[in-house]
């Protein structure tokens, strides 16, 4: 009886270690409100750019995805707590999240603006946003910006758990700017009806000195838990693979005019 | 595992949390107390003009979730243009509703009204007969016997029950941090996603709050010892001589 279930236990243990090695299926996660890169269907399935960019990868590893919607605050606990396997939700990769997570290579690199009502004089600079109060996504790069070199210095900071949300005070009057993700603020409001009156204010960013370049990071990847090496490698080389096939290429173009890997 | 530095570092952020909890928790229970009273009197009224309004009202705010309300009065107004003009203009009424702790004060303030009505209108129709017999024969006119003997009375009488709403509404503000409110749950949500660690910021927000039920069910138990005094337990007759 005991041998029985020794037996059963190590062949358990076993099959275990063999399913989590073979990675055929994998349990993606985003966010669904940050369009163009991930939003929510009416059906409640997810799309965007990262969407279709993870299928492909998956595709490419010959793995079955399947996709898990996951608030953004508790999106790197959650995948630590093993809730799913990789994170595709416009993470930045930067130097904060390292210590908790490991990232595949960039699938894009996307700089920072601010966006407000259009012929607006506000620059992203301290100087200029004195007294203003600007919305945030919480826990962005955005957010880890405007908190590092901003928040002490009186600019009021508000913090929202969602980018959508941010929009609607801006354009409710609530706000007198968002700081944020310039691709998303592009493809999610500016090119939509409802930001039709807003543009961006200022130069976007990359990162004008070593210190901002530090907190904005070198792009943007997939996450994975740091153990997972085996997974950030196939991850790695199917991105290789769809980049230098065209798939890449023919994705961007659905959502972007121009290049958006950066170099 | 368990890194406690996050919250020595942010114990600062956590006062101003805490600040603004106890804030909007004592505000919103006074003013929905104070509105709750007249609100009471006019539910038991056998006037339906008087009565039914106020059974609407609290019809809809017991029977819907707070945070439904919260969003309705934060996100929806602000959609209308309308009301965006109004605060361009700076109409002193609709710039409360600009901001989030206006909205969060309004809502709350009504939610916690319309259960408080509730509560006291049951504790209004408890009166004991004898005690409006007496007032009449006192020759008490309605608006003196309202005022002396049947508020007073359902006030004592609705204080177990409205300690319970006191509580509930202590808890019910945490969700002020959905419409950008930085209150404890707020600073916790912050300190989470700044340093990826729910369980050292939730725990610690979660141990606050304790601390407050416990003070807030204190405060009660002093009050219902002051003004229910009559019906605490007898007490051993050596105390009595």
């Amino acid at each position: 009886m005991i041998r029985r279930i020794v037996l059963m236990a190590a062949l358990a243990a076993l099959s275990q270690s063999a399913l989590a090695k073979d990675w055929t299926k994998i349990r993606f996660a985003t966010e669904g409100a940050y369009p163009p890169f991930n939003m929510t269907a009416p059906d409640g399935s997810v799309q965007g750019f990262d969407v279709d960019i993870a299928n492909a990868l998956c595709q490419q590893m010959q793995a079955e995805c399947t996709w898990v919607k996951q608030e953004w605050d508790g999106m790197i606990p959650a995948l630590m707590g093993r809730k799913f396997d990789a994170i595709a939700a416009s993470m930045s990769i930067t130097e904060d999240r390292k210590k908790k997570v490991d990232f595949s290579d960039k699938y894009y690199a996307t700089p920072l603006g601010l966006v407000a009502p259009a012929g607006s004089a506000l620059r992203p600079e301290l100087t200029s946003l004195k007294g203003k109060r600007i919305g945030v996504q919480r826990g962005t790069v955005a957010d880890n910006f405007a908190t590092r070199f901003w928040a002490n210095d009186g600019i009021e900071l508000v913090r929202y758990a969602k980018q959508e949300e941010v929009y609607l005070d801006l354009a409710a009057g609530r706000l007198d700017a968002t700081w944020v993700d310039a691709l998303e603020a592009e493809g999610g409001f500016l090119t939509k009806p409802a930001g039709k009156d807003y543009a961006f204010a200022g130069q976007t960013i990359f990162g004008r000195n070593a210190e901002e370049k530090a907190v904005i990071g070198e792009g943007v990847g997939i996450a994975v838990r740091k153990k997972d090496t085996e997974l950030k490698a196939k991850i790695n080389k199917a991105l290789a693979e769809i980049r230098a096939n065209g798939t890449y290429d023919t994705l961007r173009k659905k959502y972007f005019a121009q290049d958006i890997y950066g170099e | 595992m368990m890194d406690w530095h996050i919250i020595v570092d942010s114990l600062p952020q956590y006062v101003d949390g805490l600040w603004l909890t106890v804030q909007l928790t004592v505000l919103s229970l006074l003013a929905g107390l104070v509105l709750a009273i007249p609100f009471a009197v006019a539910r038991i009224s056998a006037n339906p003009l008087l009565a039914k309004p106020v059974w609407v009202f609290t019809y809809f705010f017991r029977g819907t979730p707070m945070l439904i309300q919260l969003l309705l009065i934060y996100y929806g107004l602000g959609q209308f243009e309308w009301i965006q003009q109004q605060w361009q203009d700076g109409s002193r009424f609709w710039l409360v509703f600009r901001e989030p702790y206006g909205c969060a004060l309004v809502t709350f303030a009504l939610n916690t009204c319309a259960y408080t009505t509730e509560i006291l209108a049951g504790a209004l129709r408890a009166t004991p007969h004898g005690e409006i017999e007496a007032a009449q024969a006192c020759g008490m006119s309605r608006a003196t016997m309202l005022r002396r003997i049947l508020i007073p009375g359902a006030l004592r009488r609705a204080l177990p029950a409205y300690s319970n709403e006191a509580i509930f509404m202590l808890h019910g503000t945490a969700i002020a941090s959905t419409i950008t409110l930085v209150d404890l749950t707020g600073v916790a949500r912050n300190v989470y996603s700044q340093h990826f660690a729910p369980f050292e910021a939730f725990l610690f927000a979660g141990f606050i709050y304790l601390l407050l039920t416990f003070g807030l069910v204190g405060l009660f138990r002093l009050a219902e010892r002051r003004w229910l005094a009559h019906l605490q337990p007898r007490k051993a007759v050596k105390d009595a001589a």
